[in-house]
């Protein structure tokens, strides 16, 4: 095992009572292309109505994850489950899952009312109860008047809700997404966020949702599904990812973070104290066994790095920009460089001397990784 | 979309492009012209002066039994060809482009072969092949010919398509539950369906004025080609091959034009 976290890495923080089937299942499921490791003994468990989130970063393995739930990847072990019934033998168009896949994939020959109509019609749905289900789902995506346009007509905005509405009519238990609003621009993006949510609502379908944006996965999912290097890192709520990460590879990733190196002087169940050296000595919880004297890795939330005025040789500060309402500081205390975001108006000038005062019951400490 | 406005290029250049695309169309078309020009004037010989106007030529081409003949026997040769060489050519192009096998890249190359070996070399190949086999020449053994030298061609126009084409509505007609075979019959025959009929327009256009490996394998009969050569040969009829020629050459710009929209098409 490569990292020492990654014993604790499938937690059951949600976890659900054995017996019962789960919407898909994962048990120990491992691909490989050639050399490359895509997913390494995955396990997972995705609850009816859910709306998970894989998140991490490009080449981690979210797509294969997809396919591999969508059937258009074999596994070269483990076992795929859905609604409780295992998929090995079971190719891509017989199983109940749909996809949403990133560049829409949408049929350029069929008009957009056949191309969300497609797999009715190919499924002996008669006529009418296709053109009536597809009017309803096409008023549901917001798009009840460009039925008869060709996908290349629309926006990508669009495009994206005929992709959407082509898989939802199709009543799937489970609908894959793989980052689905990727290739959308900034605005149109956070549309679709609250879009896609209410969508979640109405339908009730279970979600999986693929995606590398950080702040998208925290704004949509209930539960959320770190990997990187095709394991997973951490498996739990929003709120809990930013709270509380399990790794320093979880805490870099979620939203911005200052790791920062020190020493463990007191370990008190999961509570450690650290001397970071000339930022002094720092209390956070810990999820890692640590003993008195190890390295260790801490994160600070920038926010919750607050700068006073100093004396000379303690910290100084090296770049001060705007960014959005705050202002973020770049300062530089010893070997670590850390990165404070402050109010506006409460700024230090480049080359002030400060004192940093860490205040947070959010610092975390991770054991540090072998050989730093 | 036209060229100009895909390509932006200085104004210089653009007329540079001008003038030598005049000489290109010159060099190339005025052969073709001067053949036009003499079916519709009465002179017995191409040589100056012009004399009057005249559709006899024309006239003459149409009532003669023979040229009809081999008018028949070409358009039938190159519907067969076309057929041969679609119901070989496309399933190989998918082939190719679909799955790995054993010895693929081998048999990647060999399948071009045909399209560069010299006419004379496949003639002599299938009249040795005929031979052996002990078929008698006749329009049958040339359709046979022909179909199986064109196979390269529709192979290659369509596994160029299906290199563009997007694989995934492909996957996305899997994933709503429809079986590959209908999969393959409503998303990825649609997406080559043009370049099948501009393969099968080339092809025609290509059997139709063939004339070496017609030479190895025909028969009693006559194709149009081989009509005109023969009629060429003996000196007779010259301004009436003329008419022909020019009806000819008609009927292939307008092929030409088809197959140059139909390549468009999907381009976008
Ligand atoms: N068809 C494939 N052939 C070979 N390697 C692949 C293939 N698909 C994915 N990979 C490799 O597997 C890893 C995970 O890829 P992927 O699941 O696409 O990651 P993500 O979607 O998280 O960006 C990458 O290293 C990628 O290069
Ligand atoms: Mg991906």
């Amino acid at each position: 095992m490569i990292n020492p976290e990654s014993g604790l890495a499938g937690a059951p923080t949600a976890g659900a009572p054995e017996g019962h089937s789960a919407a898909v299942e994962l048990e120990n499921v491992t691909k490989r292309y050639g050399e490359v490791t895509a997913v390494e003994d995955l396990d997972l468990r995705v609850e009816d109505g859910q709306f998970l989130t894989l998140l991490g970063p490009s080449g981690c393995g979210k797509t294969t994850t997809l396919r591999l739930i969508g059937g258009f990847e074999a596994p070269n072990r483990g076992i795929i489950r859905i609604g409780g019934d295992d998929m090995s033998s079971r190719p891509a168009y017989k199983r109940p899952v749909n996809t949403v896949f990133q560049q829409y994939a949408l049929f350029p020959h069929l008009s957009v009312s056949q191309n969300v109509g497609y797999g009715l019609k190919h499924a002996g749905v008669s006529r009418s109860e296709t053109a009536e289900r597809v009017g309803e789902m096409m008023s549901l995506m917001q798009i009840p008047d460009v039925g008869d346009r060709r996908p290349r007509e629309l926006s990508g905005g669009q495009q994206q809700r005929v992709a959407l509405a082509r898989a939802l009519v199709m009543e799937p238990k489970v609908l894959l997404l793989d980052e689905p609003l990727g290739a959308l621009d900034y605005k149109l993006r956070k549309e679709m966020q609250f879009e896609l949510k209410r969508i979640h609502r109405e339908v009730g379908v279970t979600f999986i949702y693929v995606t590398h944006d950080q702040e998208e996965a925290m704004t949509m999912s209930d539960r959320i599904v770190v990997m990187s290097h095709g394991h997973i890192e951490q498996d739990a709520s929003p709120a809990e990812i930013f709270d509380r990460p399990l790794t320093a590879f979880v805490a870099d990733f979620i939203g911005d973070t200052n790791i920062v190196h020190g020493t463990v002087t007191r370990i008190e169940g999961g509570h450690a104290t650290v001397d970071l050296g000339p930022l002094g000595e720092i209390g956070g919880s810990t999820d890692d066994q640590l003993a008195s004297g190890d390295r260790v890795r801490v994160s600070i939330r920038p926010t919750d790095v607050h700068v006073e005025p100093g004396g000379a040789g303690e910290a100084v500060v090296q770049d001060s920009v705007l960014v959005g309402g705050h202002i973020a500081m770049k300062i530089a205390s010893g070997d670590e460089t850390v990165v404070a975001h402050v109010a506006r108006g409460s700024s230090y000038e480049p080359g002030a001397n400060v004192h940093l005062r860490v205040d947070s019951d959010r610092i975390r400490v991770f054991a540090a990784a072998e050989g730093a | 979309m036209s060229f100009s406005e895909r390509i932006h290029h200085p104004a210089t250049t653009g007329r540079g492009l001008k003038v030598y695309a005049v000489f290109l169309f010159a060099f190339l078309y005025l052969p073709l012209a001067v053949i036009a020009v003499f079916s519709v004037v009465s002179n017995d010989i191409a040589s100056l002066p012009l004399q009057s106007l005249t559709g006899k030529w024309y006239d003459e081409a149409f009532s003669n039994s023979e040229v009809w003949s081999a008018v028949k026997a070409s358009v039938m040769v190159a519907i067969g060809a076309v057929i041969i060489a679609v119901t070989l050519g496309v399933p190989g192009a998918l082939l190719v482009d679909r799955y790995s096998f054993p010895g693929k890249v081998v048999f990647q190359k060999f399948v071009l072969l045909p399209l560069i070996l010299p006419g004379v070399i496949t003639g002599v190949a299938f009249q040795t092949f005929f031979q052996m086999l002990l078929v008698p020449r006749s329009l049958l053994t040339v359709t046979l010919a022909h179909g199986t030298a064109l196979v390269s061609t529709v192979l290659t126009t369509v596994y160029a398509r299906l290199l563009r084409v997007d694989r995934s509505p492909e996957q996305a007609s899997l994933d709503l539950g429809v079986s590959p075979f209908r999969t393959f019959l409503h998303v990825t025959l649609p997406s080559i369906r043009t370049a099948i009929l501009a393969s099968g327009l080339l092809a025609f256009t290509l059997s139709f004025d063939e004339i070496p490996v017609t030479i190895f394998t025909i028969g009693p009969d006559n194709t149009l080609p081989m009509y005109i050569w023969s009629a060429l040969r003996t000196g007779a009829q010259l301004p009436e091959l003329n008419a022909i020629a020019t009806v000819v050459v008609l009927s292939g710009a307008m092929l030409v034009v088809v197959f140059a929209l139909l390549s468009r098409e999907d381009s976008r």
